[in-house]
């Protein structure tokens, strides 16, 4: 048994076995992820990983590429720094949806908005696993956490939604049921210009599924097997999700947007012309 | 396959690397040839582990790799060639 999995080149094995619960649907986005960046073909010192705080940024940590882990619902600023700093990086958010979408909620729609070149990867797992379960933004209506004992009465957000309005080039949602259709879709959205965002909806069998009579890990994967169906290109306004209800999975938006650092190069050199020298990696 | 043709081979290997495992199950449960099941086993952490109950019918597609969160195992192609 000399065999070495594959992916291991891509992980710092001294940190294995990861904290991840048994039944968590985030070593299996990595996973996805992994097997995308092998796809890509791109050069392991140009893709970066940047991951904020809880299950999910501790992504930064197990991949052996350049990653940063920082301060909670900052991905995207960071990210967006080492973007800028660095143009011929490709830089990837993990992180879950409490960072990126309740501590980091406004950076995501200004990221968006600007159209900066970086791949979005948001866990879904409707709640915050690190801290205790707490609600989420997208935890569904009726759904107990440790913060609505009596069942949520909040709207949740719909983030393929958001991410189409905010601005976002490409816009996909799979399940960790769905990896090869995952792996696929985080693939496209590194090689596209653009904010592109992928969301992964991923079981917590610890403390989302366990308070919400979920099952475990398991019962939770077959239950986005069951309940997914894939509707490529559909319209986001309808692809809001339930309580154990239906999760409308697929691509919804691949369109073309000039990024940030597209319209900053042609603005100034509409403005400077022969005066203007970009910096290195723009062009 | 068994109408008097040669029969063929296991067209792949599934490898398990316990030590890693959680026991979650996925790969039981996703094999699309039924390969896997549980073992009586436990390894050090206390998860039953999965072992490759019909290693014959292994088709090294992968996607025991591609689900597992623990990335405990894999399945790879035999090299060898069956005429």
């Amino acid at each position: 048994m000399s065999r070495v999995n594959p992916v291991n080149q891509y992980l710092r094995m001294d940190r294995m076995p990861h904290i991840w619960c048994s039944g968590c649907g985030l070593g299996t986005t990595v996973n996805c992820f992994i097997r995308a960046v092998k796809d890509c073909g791109f050069p392991l010192d140009q893709v970066a990983v940047v991951s904020g705080i809880g299950c999910a940024g501790r992504v930064a940590g197990y991949l052996k590429l350049d990653s940063f882990h920082t301060t909670h619902g900052r991905p995207i600023p960071f990210a967006t720094g080492l973007k800028l700093a660095n143009p011929k990086l490709k830089v990837v958010v993990i992180s879950g949806d409490g960072d990126l979408f309740a501590i980091g909620g406004n950076h995501f729609i200004h990221a968006a908005r600007r159209n900066m070149d970086l791949t979005v990867v948001c866990v879904n797992n409707f709640t915050y696993g690190m801290t205790g379960g707490q609600l989420t933004p997208t935890t569904p209506i009726d759904a107990i956490s440790s913060t609505s004992p009596y069942g949520n009465f909040e709207e949740p957000f719909n983030l393929p939604f958001l991410a189409e309005s905010a601005g976002a080039v490409y816009v996909a949602r799979w399940t960790t049921y769905h990896v090869k259709q995952a792996a696929k879709s985080i693939r496209e959205a590194i090689q596209k210009n653009g904010l592109s965002f992928v969301e992964i909806i991923s079981p917590c069998p610890t403390l989302y599924g366990r308070r919400n009579k979920l099952g475990d890990g398991l019962a939770m994967m077959k239950a986005f097997k069951e309940n997914s169906s894939i509707v490529n290109g559909a319209d986001t306004r309808g692809v809001g999700m339930d309580f154990k209800g239906k999760i409308v999975c697929g691509k919804f938006i691949d369109r073309e947007k000039p990024s940030f650092l597209d319209m900053y190069h042609a603005t100034m050199s509409e403005r400077f012309g022969p005066f203007y020298e970009c910096y290195e990696g723009v062009q | 396959m068994s109408d008097g043709k040669k029969t063929r081979g296991p067209r792949g290997t599934v490898t398990i690397n316990p030590e890693l495992c959680k026991g979650c199950g996925f790969c039981i449960e996703f094999c699309p040839s039924g390969v896997l099941a549980f073992s009586d086993t436990f390894n050090d952490k206390g998860y039953h582990t999965p072992q490759a109950a019909r290693p014959e019918a292994c088709t090294g597609c992968d996607l025991c790799g591609a689900y597992c969160p623990d990335f405990a195992i894999f399945g790879s192609l035999k090299e060898k060639v069956v005429a």
